[in-house]
């Protein structure tokens, strides 16, 4: 993901990142097979950057988060926070770690308990960290809403009585409260309509101009990442297929998954695309991986060498996993 | 850009619902029990059995224990409404001192057994893994004894009293509530909320506490309330049988069990026990329903 | 209202002045304020607005899908194919549905029957609606099947819902919507939960579909961009009212209502990345205590006194009409005033 001329440290670091869940079990409650969800991710966000991973469902970018940030075990690989390694990490260290990286969900509705009021929602970090009082936390989540656009005799309501853009402003809030240096934000506009999507945007640009924060960003949406992002990875069967800078890779796709990809991604200044069928398919049974290349079966370009798996390579500043694209 | 400025007056006024006050809340629960008359019908009698656990003594025309040998089996008149039992007893004193032994004990099972049920449920559901199985095995054991048994063993080895068969039937009802329980925890645990709380590194401690129980409470309230008119039954029944409260105690099911002797020739000794239980379980099992629609999330918010 | 449905015999559906309330206890909710909705026979017909618009309740009010009882038509009239479906029974309006009308949602497994066959399913809902024999029945859903580009037809009939991926479960539902051989399909976002390579395809196979057999198509969708991909006309709505609608190019190239163009210039597509987003300030406004004058006023930029007094009605020409008071051709709607 590097590009080799950023001078900012990096934030988040991931590298060999594997994730798998039993998918059936035997008798004992042993195993027997696994869902691959993560097949060996490396990426890197650098400080007051964003990185976006694109891909469609079931590609494993969630999961990807969910493991970045802990609520997944992963089988292999590491993740480190400002280059300290997170699953190594233990008690308080991990603790420290974890105010560090927080996450912003996809749907406000969901990610915050309907029986709790607004400061208690927003201050839930530092309730949890301990060592504060009532009036202290009250008062740190009225800072902490004054910033991310919420009135402050807004606090003691309950979320039920907020539209979903400002909902997603207090799951910012909340997530911004331990001052940490990395949001993951798992696709934090898919719920909400557009003109507020853009009100989330503006404001999660206007937090990290102003706090410096790197971000990494689950999405779906093309057009967004390539707004939003720096750098943005594709994904396919839980594999980066093509990274680079966002405007490079999402405006001159070469890996075959990603040009499908932009093609079919609705937009308003071209018609709708005729995609060959074959390429639209279903994704391949995650169970058991592909010994080619995971995009061969659904590849308009297969050709001879694809019967192997293929490596991300190295072609100027980005990266592609495909023999034909790098020529 | 003032116009995308999220501080902008606008932008933050979608949440203009000021805090409700009483008045109004009171006026949205009469809203939605006009709905449902039967609902309402159910609220009056649990108010009135109330006023008759609370009251009893202002109410209650006679002492309830007060033997008059001159009037016996008496059927109902203005100065007796119920009539009188074989020992010139009022009936219509003892139905209303009955409620307090009658409800009150219902009301002790259901508090005895949610109590339990929940606290083991969450923590099983909280912990999971293996002590999870051996409770919800253990719980399937409980669910096997039926309540009339245990009651009888309880009493054989303690003697036969209130407190003992309301022990018995409190212990048969707590695995109702384990599983209703341990089922909320389940799915509130998979909750991204929860997930968002075990990020930020909470303990399981403190999203049962915080999280988990508090969104837990709703239908285990209604399925508490539902069983009370069943308990209030089950302990008439084990008083009817002489497992629970012991003569000259007021009880209903005691009453309605001397009344039975009576049946053919003293219609009234029975009956009046026999309704004030009936109508009892039947409010709760009203209020019960209508808390369970209310908490619908379908009919919310219509 | 004698020449409106003279006129609109040429139309497989007119909606005019179509205002509904829902009655709450909080008061009575007006999720729609004269609506009129024209759609052509064998045309496409795109309404696009945000969630809470009233997109989905217009078409449901109009093909009687609304729960019974929980909503008041405080005015105008339906026109399907000419029949007047407000005044329809449930017993007719069943048979309408099926026959005349079909609809498309957005969750496909809510709308197949877990527990039966893909291929029953399909073949009852053909038998129900011609009079054909078994054998026949199933020739016609593997044809359709196949015209939905499902790879192998007959495995896919000996399947349960379940098995099928969400991409494959829609185009089930699109085949059983075009097997009953309606006039009119309403496809309520159809593609909203299914990834973009997907809803191509399925987007492809409703036009090819719809233009080959002649049927005409409502198409809900929060996203200008799918609907600028399929539909010959928009409409766009906001808070319960039409504010613009016309021919999809002409809209979208050159939109006049101050929201239409607001909610263009929000989209992350046309603006140079990390620039600020021309979001639209607040909130929609609650439909239980609508602002005074056009709804929109209160976001608008271009609001004026006029704006904030009396509500702007539809005006300009056939190809594209404007609810604008800014745009110097708007004229008062009648009978709004009343129920502000």
């Amino acid at each position: 993901m590097t590009k080799g001329v950023h001078t900012a440290r990096p934030i988040l670091e991931v590298s060999d990142l594997h994730v798998r869940f039993p998918a059936s079990r035997n008798w004992l409650g042993r195993p027997t097979s696994h869902v691959h969800a993560v097949n060996g991710v490396n990426l890197v966000v650098h400080a007051g950057r964003s990185l976006g991973i694109v891909g469609e469902s079931g590609c494993g970018k969630s999961t990807l988060a969910q493991a970045i940030i802990g609520l997944a075990p992963h089988a292999q690989g590491r993740v480190a926070i400002d280059g300290q390694d997170f699953q190594a990490a233990q008690g308080r260290e991990r603790r420290a770690l974890r105010q560090k990286m927080q996450i912003v969900f996809q749907d406000p509705q969901s990610s915050l308990d309907r029986r709790l009021p607004v400061w208690r929602l927003i201050s839930e970090p530092l309730h949890i960290r301990g060592g504060y009082s009532k009036a202290q936390l009250h008062a740190k989540a009225e800072q902490l809403a004054v910033s991310v656009g919420l009135r402050p005799e807004q606090l003691d309501r309950l979320p039920h009585e907020f539209s979903g853009g400002q909902r997603q402003r207090i799951a910012i809030a909340r997530a911004i409260s331990t001052d940490p240096d990395l949001l993951v934000l798992d696709e934090p506009t898919s719920a909400l309509d557009v003109s507020v999507q853009a009100q989330i945007i503006n404001l999660l640009l206007r937090l990290q101009r102003d706090r410096g924060l790197s971000y990494l960003m689950i999405s779906h949406d093309v057009a967004l990442v390539r707004h939003f992002c720096d750098d943005v990875a594709v994904m396919y069967l839980g594999q980066i297929v093509e990274a680079g800078p966002a405007g490079e890779v999402l405006r001159n796709p070469r890996h075959p998954y990603t040009q499908t990809l932009l093609a079919a991604a609705p937009s308003l200044e071209s018609p709708l695309p005729a995609i060959a069928e074959a390429r639209t398919g279903e994704l391949p049974n995650n169970r058991r991986l592909p010994a080619s290349c995971f995009y061969k079966e659904r590849c308009g370009q297969a050709a001879e060498g694809c019967e192997t798996p293929q490596v991300l390579r190295r072609a100027g500043a980005r990266q592609i996993r495909c023999h034909l694209a790098l020529g | 850009m003032s116009a995308v400025m999220p501080t902008d007056p606008v932008a933050a006024t979608a949440a203009t619902r000021r805090p409700k006050p009483l008045s109004e809340r009171l006026r949205y629960l009469w809203y939605l029990s006009r709905r449902s008359p039967l609902t309402l019908l159910g609220v009056a009698i649990i108010l009135m059995v109330l006023v008759m656990i609370v009251a009893a003594p202002w109410i209650a025309p006679y002492n309830p224990d007060k033997v008059s040998l001159t009037s016996r089996l008496l059927p109902p008149s203005a100065a007796h409404w119920f009539g009188t039992d074989e020992v010139g007893r009022d009936l219509f004193s003892r139905v209303i001192y009955g409620a307090r032994a009658s409800c009150g004990a219902a009301f002790m099972i259901v508090l005895i057994s949610t109590a339990a049920g929940v606290l083991i449920g969450c923590f099983s559901g909280v912990v999971g893994g293996r002590v999870d199985t051996a409770i919800m095995r253990l719980m399937d054991v409980v669910l096997a004894l039926p309540a009339l048994v245990l009651a009888m063993a309880l009493a054989a080895a303690l003697g036969p009293s209130l407190f003992n068969s309301m022990l018995a039937v409190a212990i048969v009802r707590i695995p109702a509530y384990v599983r209703l329980a341990r089922g909320q925890t389940l799915s509130l645990r998979e909750q991204v909320f929860v997930k968002a709380a075990r990020t930020y590194g909470a303990s399981p401690f403190y999203i049962l506490r915080w999280h988990i129980l508090p969104n837990a409470m709703s239908p285990i309230i209604v399925q508490a309330t539902l069983d009370l008119g069943g308990v209030v039954l089950i302990a008439a029944a084990l008083s009817f049988i002489g497992l629970g409260a012991q003569p000259p105690t007021a009880e209903w099911g005691a009453l309605v069990s001397s009344g039975r002797s009576y049946m053919l020739d003293q219609w009234w000794y029975a009956t009046f026990p026999g309704l004030a239980i009936l109508i009892t379980a039947m409010g709760c099992n009203l209020v019960g329903d209508g808390i369970r629609d209310m908490l619908d999330p379908r009919l919310r918010g219509r | 209202m004698m020449t409106g449905l003279s006129l609109e015999r040429g139309h497989a559906l007119a909606i005019h002045n179509l205002s509904l309330e829902f009655p709450t206890f909080s008061g009575a909710i007006k999720a729609l304020d004269n609506v009129s909705i024209d759609v052509g026979k064998a045309e496409i017909v795109g309404i696009v607005g945000e969630s809470g618009c009233g997109k989905s309740v217009t078409t449901m009010a109009a093909t009687g899908l609304l729960p019974k009882g929980r909503y008041d038509i405080t005015s105008g009239s339906v026109s399907l194919f000419g029949r007047n479906t407000l005044a329809m029974d449930d017993g007719e309006l069943q048979d309408v549905r099926g026959k005349v009308v079909s609809t498309i949602f957005q969750e496909p497994m809510n709308a197949l029957n877990p527990t039966i066959r893909i291929g029953k399913q399909l073949t009852d809902v053909i038998m129900r609606h011609e009079e054909t024999s078994l054998p026949d029945a199933r020739r016609i859903a593997r044809d359709i099947l196949a015209d939905m580009l499902i790879g192998e037809p007959e495995r896919v009939m000996n399947l349960y819902p379940f098995e099928l991926s969400g991409g494959m479960r829609q185009r089930v539902l699109i085949a059983m919507a075009f097997s009953c051989k309606p006039g009119l399909i309403i496809a309520d976002e159809p593609t909203t939960a299914l990834d973009v390579t997907v809803q191509a395809v399925i987007l492809r196979l409703i036009q090819n579909r719809a233009r080959r057999t002649g049927t005409s198509v409502v198409f809900i969708s929060h996203n200008v961009a799918v609907v600028s991909q399929l539909c010959d006309r928009l409409y766009v709505m906001y808070a319960g009212r039409i504010v613009e609608h016309g021919a999809t190019r002409t809209v979208l190239e050159a939109p006049q209502h101050p929201y239409t163009q607001a909610l263009l210039r929000c989209l992350p597509e046309r603006v140079a990345p990390k620039q600020e987003l021309e979001a639209i300030p607040g909130a929609v406004p609650s439909l239980l205590h609508p602002p005074a004058g056009c709804y929109f006023q209160p976001r608008c930029k271009e609001a004026v006194d006029l704006c904030r007094s009396r509500s702007p009605r539809l005006a300009g020409a056939e190809g594209q009409q404007v609810a604008c008071w800014r745009r110097g051709v708007a004229s008062e709607t009648s009978g709004q005033e009343g129920r502000q």
